[in-house]
């Protein structure tokens, strides 16, 4: 017979994958409101942020409880240490985005700067961390998550990038500065996109290995 | 804590390492550094022709608790009653291997020696027909203490947490006593004899939270003088009261590790089912 407690730790995933799909979605509406001029997109993210936000307090509440209630050992304990960080990742790329569509919203009002190029590139790949480290998380599949750490330096990369770029453009043409600043604020949020989802698969690590990868540099002895 | 009447002879006492598994956390590598109290190699112990634990090999670190878990029948009450010689009480049990304690092979020790300096408190309380005073006094006469049995007396019900409640009313029969008062009573006459090492047969099952919280602590107070070894099916208490754990399953010993370690990352699918509750 099984527990009712696997049954719920198997409900929490649900819960978790399901405000990892609306922190995607939201990333990427508010970059290709950006890409494809469109404003309604962005306004989408906007309405859409209570949900996630709401997400983060019942997923909270749903670990509070089966910590106090069913004193969880070992992989369940490490599962829920992993939902409740992860969870606070998750609402974070929620915010970000909500910012992306904020310069989304001042960018449509001028005249394109330049090709976008590099910036779709650093969506996919920031997108595509997010969901990898959740998918990672779903399979139980370390190596997937190990991935999404090594892709943490190509979205810096881009970011580096595009910010040296733009300031060309800016030092070329000061009627772009506005627009150039507000492309390289997006290009911020991607990043910092990329450096939660690189949380989220540390923690999936922790939960698979019980390994701690947050700072390698530390001398765990 | 201990009474300079009793002041111990440890300087015999191992310092060899046990062994440390890859990946051990940290107060596992700190373990290494620990003095050793038991060090346990190849037993094997048998109920006539049963064989109730094979090649079970551990080396319990001084001034620690340890605790044992693991399904009913695994053991580990065994196991612990090997430490003090208890199993010599059941007619056709024999054990092979060694036990050092601070060394010393227990089998050649005088067992009434052994006894006294490694105490054993039982699941039930189990106080004698007397009143509280005599109950702690008469581990003392027995040995043939010649000092001044109510300081010690006294002593020993302070570190047992019980002397406030039952400083003035010592000679009122020991079983007007609660639960959980007969319990540390128990503790306080085992403590009286000032034992190396206390052997604890889930001490806390019959006894409520407050009560089991109260032993918990005075647990944890009684390892600055005392080693302690804790058979408990409760596995939220071992992670709490615990230094090192060790899982038994049919007989065999299957992970020792830090608490902390065993608790979040064991390293055997045997243990990591058992304290998630998918066993079997």
């Amino acid at each position: 017979m099984e527990r009712h407690f696997v049954h719920d730790l198997d409900e929490l995933k649900q819960r978790l994958l399901w405000m990892g799909s609306l922190a995607e979605r939201a990333v990427h509406q508010a970059v290709h409101s950006v890409l494809d001029a469109d404003e309604h997109l962005a306004e989408s993210v906007l309405s859409e942020e209570d949900a996630i936000n709401e997400m983060q307090i019942e997923i909270d509440d749903r670990v509070q409880r089966l910590l106090a209630l069913q004193a969880p050992m070992a992989a369940d304990l490490r599962f829920l240490l992993a939902v409740s960080r992860i969870n606070g990742d998750l609402e974070r790329i929620g915010d970000q985005a909500v910012n992306v569509a904020h310069s989304a919203m001042r960018v449509l009002r001028h005249p394109q700067v330049k090709p976008y190029v590099d910036l779709p590139r650093m969506s996919e790949l920031a997108e595509s961390m997010v969901r990898d480290s959740l998918n990672a998380l779903v399979r139980g599949d370390q190596d997937l998550a190990q991935s999404v750490l090594q892709r943490d330096d190509q979205v810096d990369r881009l970011r580096d990038q595009l910010f040296r770029e733009l300031l060309t453009y800016m030092m070329e043409n000061s009627a772009v500065v506005f627009a150039a600043f507000e492309l390289i604020m997006v290009a911020k949020n991607l990043e910092r996109i990329g450096d939660h989802a690189t949380n989220i698969a540390e923690d999936v690590i922790y939960f698979i290995a019980g390994r701690d990868v947050r700072h390698p540099a530390l001398d765990r002895r | 804590m201990a009474s300079p009447a009793h002041e111990k002879m440890n300087s015999h006492s191992a310092r060899i390492a046990p062994p440390v598994r890859n990946g051990d956390s940290i107060a596992a590598g700190q373990q290494k550094e620990a003095r050793l109290r038991f060090q346990i190699s190849n037993l094997d112990f048998f109920y006539g022709a049963k064989q109730a634990v094979y090649g079970l090999n551990l080396n319990i670190p001084a001034n620690k608790v340890t605790a044992l878990i693991g399904p009913s029948g695994c053991g580990k009450s065994t196991f612990l009653r090997n430490l003090n010689r208890m199993n010599e009480t059941i007619r056709n049990s024999r054990y092979t291997g060694q036990i050092l304690l601070d060394g010393q092979d227990i089998k050649r020790m005088d067992v009434v020696n052994l006894r006294r300096r490694v105490g054993m408190v039982f699941q039930r309380p189990n106080p004698f027909a007397k009143s509280i005073f005599e109950n702690v006094a008469y581990g003392l006469r027995i040995n043939g203490y010649k000092g001044r049995l109510s300081e010690l007396v006294e002593h020993s019900l302070r570190r047992a947490a019980l002397w406030e409640e039952v400083k003035d009313h010592l000679h009122k029969s020991a079983f007007a006593l609660s639960g959980g008062q007969q319990q540390r009573l128990c503790i306080a006459r085992a403590l009286a004899v000032d034992p190396e090492v206390l052997l604890l047969d889930e001490p806390c099952s019959a006894l409520d939270p407050v009560t089991t919280a109260k032993i918990e602590e005075l647990m944890f107070h009684l390892k600055d003088s005392c080693t302690m070894v804790i058979v408990t099916h409760n596995m939220q208490q071992a992670a709490r009261a615990s230094d090192y754990t060790a899982f038994m399953l049919d007989g065999h010993l299957i992970e020792h590790n830090d608490t902390s370690k065993l608790f979040t990352t064991p390293t055997d699918h045997r243990t990591e089912a058992y304290i998630t509750g998918r066993f079997g």
